[in-house]
């Protein structure tokens, strides 16, 4: 258990050091830097101006030089200056942080606690009326964009029904936080839940199948028990692997959901940035994201080994 | 002796897209306490469909009993409602399934399996039921049962699973057994540990046993009567001295034809052809089709099962 731990330490650090190289070299293929975009936009045409910003932010350095320089800074836990507020990054970022995590975690929570029952029930009442309707929905759910989603709740909640508060201020009370986070974390969350729920299914269905259910049913066990017991803890094992991947792509949907709800998260500021190519909040946030999902597909890893007795075991 | 389990008229159709499946037609027999009763038939004649029909663990849809009573020690299964079924299911019928690899639950310990059936059946303390796996643990000859109770199925071997299958089924001291091919999937050498086993127990605690196998070498080990059981039909009955000595329908005949023996060198036959599909059996005798000896009759009514010799029954029209 232990080798394996460190291991999986190593390919962190690994993976780490990739998506360092890759965050760093998208940003300088992508034509312009800060100093293009500031001539640009304020008409100034003093090619001697620019060269002095280009050299003072160090742009000007070979790119392996840059590279060395940010990293580090990031191994002293320096994270630099932000080209646009010229603020630190970490003071820029650190505010930011709770609020997405926030809607991450009841992102991901409401995807699981509506995704299994829902597939649970599915399966167990396979083909049935409420299985078709429930197949259908899932699909819809991964099929709509969540920006569009998102508008048409706001459309309806917001706009017409006037029920739901936008986004202006932190919110004071719980009742107005959980309105405020829960609505675009369903949002964000609905296309998880929708996968995590067919892919319960299946996987129920496959594991109703197994020997050992039969075995279960021989001993006098009845449905529920089965079900629950028996099928639910092996059919979610490959869900738990799921929702590791999911947490990735969650953070492609909180750039949307953030922006469309208004909420002053790190997604929305990470547009922000791209924006500006301020390379050094881009290139931190990227690697704070990266961290945070490597850190969630261990822990689901090892999740996946305290409840699967063949991995933790071996076999 | 009266016997504890009493099968008459069973039959089970599977009803799928291409029409009705007769899995199990007309079955018929009964154990004694303490007998064993081998059902041998070759692949996909039906036995596995009876013994699941037996247990009322056939899947439905598609599976249905259509006619027949399974009584155990007097009681018909097929009448009960469900959950009167569970109650009996484990507490006075059990199961003992072919596969040990896969049969047992690979997330739960053998001990917690073992204890589920024991706390399901009987009102005692978690604990009491842990100490009772423990101790069926150490009746099926497993070494350190405390620590294997401990264990998950990965890490035990073939044959030690189905020890822990056979510490299971008979936690609640049932009063029949059905093993279903309990040791097809097993070596040679474990084989024999665990039929010996079985017949062990058997005497020990006096359950009715059920064995199903396509090998009359374990029939001829540990068997005491035997049917023979041919496209989901009972084609012969009798003591497993008298079938193997006299064997009267002609299936019987080509299965101990294919059987090497010791002493005999000789060229082994086999019986030509397959079995009929389930979904589509000939009129007459469903044998007849391979049946060296057939005659027209055979191909056109079902022969009846005839008491050829005392105690031996058989259906064929021609011996």
């Amino acid at each position: 258990m232990l080798s394996y731990l460190l291991r999986r330490l190593g390919l962190m650090v690994l993976t780490l050091f990739g998506v360092s190289i890759a965050i760093f070299l998208l940003l300088r293929i992508v034509p312009g830097n800060i100093a293009d975009i500031l001539f640009d936009s304020a008409g100034m045409i003093d090619p001697a101006e620019k060269q002095k910003i280009v050299a003072e932010l160090g742009l000007d350095q070979p790119l392996v030089v840059q590279y060395a320089q940010w990293v580090n800074g990031l191994l002293h836990g320096d994270l630099g200056y932000s080209y646009v507020s010229e603020k630190p990054v970490l003071d820029e970022v650190l505010p930011r942080i709770p609020i997405t995590a926030r809607l991450a975690a009841l992102a991901i929570m409401f995807a699981v606690c509506t995704g299994v029952p829902i597939g649970v029930i599915s399966a167990v009442r396979q083909n049935s009326g409420i299985d078709y309707g429930l197949r259908v929905f899932s699909l819809a759910a991964l099929s709509l964009p969540s920006f569009w989603l998102g508008l048409l709740v706001l459309m309806a909640f917001v706009n017409w029904a006037g029920l739901l508060p936008i986004y202006d201020k932190a919110p004071q009370t719980w009742g107005m936080a959980i309105l405020m986070y829960g609505v675009p974390a369903a949002t964000v969350g609905l296309r998880s839940s929708a996968l995590i729920m067919r892919l319960t299914r299946s996987s129920m269905l496959e594991v109703m199948r197994m020997d050992y259910i039969r075995t279960a049913r021989s001993k006098g066990l009845s449905e529920p028990a089965v079900t629950f017991i028996h099928a639910l803890r092996n059919a979610l094992l490959p869900v738990i692997t799921t929702i590791g991947i999911e947490t990735a792509f969650l953070f492609g949907g909180l750039v949307v959901t953030e922006t469309v709800f208004n909420i002053p998260g790190v997604a929305r500021f990470l547009v922000e940035a791209i924006r500006w190519r301020d390379y050094p909040m881009v290139q931190n946030l990227v690697m704070f994201i990266a961290t945070v999902v490597v850190i969630v597909n261990l822990i689901v890893d090892l999740t996946y080994a305290f409840v699967d007795p063949r991995i933790r075991l071996g076999s | 002796m009266a016997p504890v389990l009493e099968v008459s008229g069973l039959s089970t159709v599977f009803h799928t897209r291409t029409g009705t499946v007769r899995a199990v037609q007309d079955v018929s027999f009964s154990v004694e306490p303490g007998e064993t009763m081998a059902v041998v038939g070759e692949s996909g004649c039906g036995k596995t469909m009876m013994a699941l029909s037996l247990m009322r663990l056939i899947p439905s849809p598609p599976g249905e009993i259509t006619a027949g009573s399974v009584r155990v020690a007097g009681t018909d299964l097929l009448k009960l409602d469900e959950p009167t079924m569970r109650d009996m299911r484990g507490s006075q019928i059990a199961m003992i399934f072919q596969e040990p690899m896969t049969a047992l639950n690979p997330l739960l310990t053998v001990g917690k399996q073992i204890a589920e059936m024991v706390t399901l059946h009987e009102k005692v303390s978690g604990r009491a039921a842990k100490e009772r796996a423990v101790e069926m643990l150490h009746h099926v000859k497993i070494p350190e049962p405390r620590r294997r109770a401990g264990e998950y199925p990965h890490q035990m071997s073939g044959g030690m699973r189905q020890r822990a299958m056979i510490a299971m089924a008979l936690a609640c001291k049932p009063k029949v057994l059905i093993a279903d091919e309990p040791t097809t999937a097993l070596d040679v050498t474990i084989q024999a540990q665990v039929l010996d086993l079985i017949d062990d127990l058997r005497q020990e605690l006096g359950t009715a046993v059920v064995l199903i196998t396509h090998d009359l070498g374990v029939v001829a080990e540990v068997a005491d009567r035997m049917i023979v059981m041919y496209a989901g039909r009972k084609v012969e009955e009798g003591t497993v001295a008298e079938l193997f000595a006299h064997p009267r329908h002609p299936y019987l005949q080509g299965l101990l034809n294919s059987v090497p023996r010791v002493g005999q060198p000789k060229r082994l036959q086999e019986i030509a052809g397959t079995v009929p599909p389930l979904s589509n059996l000939p009129p007459g005798c469903a044998f007849a089709p391979r049946c060296p000896s057939a005659v027209a009759q055979c191909r056109d009514a079902i022969p009846p099962l005839d008491e050829k010799r005392p105690g031996h029954r058989a259906a064929c029209w021609v011996t």
